[in-house]
């Protein structure tokens, strides 16, 4: 098992650096940190956009500056110049990704209790009412792109704050991550937090939901029809008891590596999701280096995002083999 | 369907028309040997799907939509990019779906807007499946170390977040040549192909071991033959199936992108930029500029979804239950 994990590590740090190579190919050329200068009315003299140049290392031939780029990273911690001055981007980095990462968390977990219970529910009663039911409702939000869902609550809120206190402070917060003002004490800004995380979670965990029951939903049944199930209520052992500890169990096997497979994946809808609740995460500090044309932190953005891709594929593949004893690890 | 598999599951239904004919010709006696009739695995897909209601009437409503984006225009009597002098009128007979603040009309923009969704999500559903059909089973048919470096190239393009370069790419592209969706189509398509190839690979690394490609090769058949002649066909279901997939997750993907603003830009609107400029509508009171775009986006993924259920009972072998 030791031996499976670090060469499985091992294994990852190549195509990490691929990665890095394959990405930096991609963004150093479409990206052009000096667009915003050159397109500037009056113009700016050349040799200040030369200085700029070199101060963001532009200067060298492109295999030249991933080599640069990389090995400040790997030798120094350094990722890089930003073109705005006192921008530091791995402190940047981490600070939008703590907020982001509260976000998904949040959101993985509600999403995971709501699609157990449901899967469960749903696969014991199979073409019930309820069974047709949470199947159109999980196709619907299947169907329902997070941008539209994310609006509809926000302007729900909105509007079901103007109607309870017209003029008062607003009961459930809408925008940002926290108040602007948040109170002092420890309580009172958990609970600001929480407050301002309500929504959001709600929009990312549902989109995640949808596909999450009906996975659950079928691997509860595949086991449900299983003959040691039989066997397991032909011995005499109580329903309730075959469901949660024989059943469910190995029904969890399948959803917890699509679950570490998605997570990844979350932060693209966590994007969107921030965007339009005005969050300062990973999707502001993106679409801001985009606006800017910032290459350095957008590149560390890409790498922290592939970098998680690859972490939970290889969390997903070691959760199979430690919750599934068949699995042999070759 | 290739004819080969008639011969691997001859499946024989006995049709209630034919049966009764025969009940009564043979005086009450059933004779269920005389009462069968072979059909080819198409006709069996395809009455199984007529089975799978939702998803029938699903490909009935995406049909309809389809009429409408595509067909819509040509009968309509106002252009998408026609300004009236009706500023925000709620919906009514000359404005189906209202106006927004420059007096576009709204219900020729979401038909352009719908037409320029459906086209990038049917092009790039149909590239990247191409694509990764052809990668995937030339990988899975010569397995060893071309497969070993074919399926590294496919996982390394899937840990880049595709939403993320599509962004980036598109944003430069779109600056110099401006509402060139067609770039759109190509960077998605590029980022899409690996999820076919995989699924593809799978199927066709245990399609290789049947007796029928042995045969195909004892004939004397070439690998290309081989593979696209006799392994594609078979895994037909599924590529048709990540087919209807692909064309969901584009929409979706398509519209959050030209959402943001970094996908299909004006002049040129797509679903996704017309829920941004419905943004705010909800609360400002006209709320329609939000809904019938968003409604419009919900309708195309939900009937895909929907066909893409049904096709996948349709085609799966193992699939004896009866729909409700």
């Amino acid at each position: 098992m030791i031996a499976f994990t670090v060469r499985r590590l091992l294994a990852s740090i190549p195509v990490l650096f691929v990665s890095t190579l394959l990405v930096f190919l991609i963004v150093a050329s479409s990206v052009d940190p000096l667009a915003p200068l050159r397109a500037r009315n009056p113009p700016i003299p050349q040799t200040t956009i030369r200085a700029e140049a070199v101060r963001l290392g532009l200067n060298h031939s492109l295999p030249q500056r991933y080599w640069d780029w990389l090995t400040g990273l790997v030798l120094h911690g350094n990722w890089g110049t930003s073109v705005s001055s006192g921008y530091d981007i791995g402190q940047r980095l981490i600070s939008s990704f703590f907020v982001t990462f509260r976000l998904v968390i949040l959101a993985i977990l509600l999403s995971l209790i709501l699609a157990i219970a449901v899967g469960v529910l749903t696969a014991v009663r199979q073409y019930s009412r309820l069974d047709y039911a949470a199947t159109a409702i999980g196709f619907l939000f299947l169907s329902l792109p997070t941008f539209v869902f994310a609006i509809l609550l926000k302007s729900w809120a909105i509007e079901f704050n103007q109607t309870v206190r017209p003029n008062g402070p607003p009961i459930i917060a809408t925008l940002f991550e926290a108040s602007p003002n948040p109170p002092t004490s420890f309580l009172g800004k958990i609970g600001d937090s929480a407050g301002h995380l309500l929504l959001p979670t709600i929009v990312l965990a549902l989109v995640s939901y949808a596909s999450w029951s009906r996975f659950q939903r079928a691997s509860m049944l595949e086991v449900l029809n299983s003959d040691y199930i039989r066997l397991a209520r032909a011995k005499g052992l109580s329903r309730s008891r075959v469901l949660l500890r024989h059943a469910l169990r190995n029904a969890l096997i399948p959803l917890s590596t699509q679950v570490a497979l998605d997570t990844a994946g979350l932060l693209g809808g966590a994007v969107i999701t921030e965007t339009i609740f005005e969050w300062h995460g990973m999707g502001y500090m993106f679409i801001q280096a985009i606006d800017n044309y910032d290459l350095y932190p957008l590149l560390a953005w890409l790498v922290l995002a592939s970098t998680l891709v690859i972490v939970f594929n290889l969390i997903a593949d070691l959760l199979y083999a430690v919750l599934d004893p068949r699995i042999r690890l070759a | 369907m290739p004819e080969k598999n008639n011969d691997d599951a001859p499946v024989l239904l006995p049709t209630l028309g034919a049966s009764l004919d025969q009940f009564v010709r043979s005086g009450g006696m059933p004779q269920r040997e005389f009462t069968v009739k072979a059909r080819t695995q198409r006709e069996i897909v395809f009455r199984r799907f007529l089975k799978h209601r939702a998803a029938v009437t699903s490909l009935i409503v995406f049909l309809l939509v389809v009429l409408f984006a595509f067909v819509g225009p040509l009968l309509w009597n106002q252009s998408f990019n026609f300004m009236s002098n009706d500023i925000e009128v709620p919906p009514s007979g000359t404005h189906p779906f209202g106006t927004d603040s420059n007096g576009y009309d709204l219900f020729a923009d979401v038909m352009h807007g719908t037409a320029r969704t459906l086209e990038i999500a049917l092009s790039v559903s149909i590239a990247s499946t191409v694509i990764g059909t052809v990668y995937g089973a030339v990988s899975g048919y010569f397995r060893g170390w071309v497969d070993t470096v074919m399926m590294r190239i496919a996982d390394l393009i899937l840990t880049i977040p595709a939403i993320v370069v599509a962004i980036i790419v598109s944003d430069k592209l779109s600056a110099s040549i401006s509402s060139a969706w067609y770039f759109l189509a190509f960077i998605l398509s590029a980022l899409f192909w690996p999820v076919c190839a995989r699924i593809v690979r799978a199927q066709v690394l245990s399609l290789r071991e049947k007796e029928f490609v042995e045969a195909a090769r004892a004939l004397g058949a070439k690998d290309t033959r081989i593979i696209f002649r006799h392994i594609v066909p078979n895994c037909l279901g599924s590529i048709i199936v990540v087919l209807t997939l692909t064309v969901a997750n584009t929409v979706l993907v398509e519209t959050a992108l030209s959402f943001l603003g970094f996908g299909v830009r004006p002049p040129d609107t797509s679903l996704g930029t017309l829920v941004s400029n419905g943004q705010t509508a909800i609360q400002d009171g006209f709320p329609w500029l939000f809904y019938f775009p968003a409604l419009f986006i919900i309708l195309i993924v939900l009937t895909i979804n929907f066909i893409g259920d049904g096709l996948r009972d349709a085609f799966d072998p193992q699939q004896t239950r009866v729909r409700a």
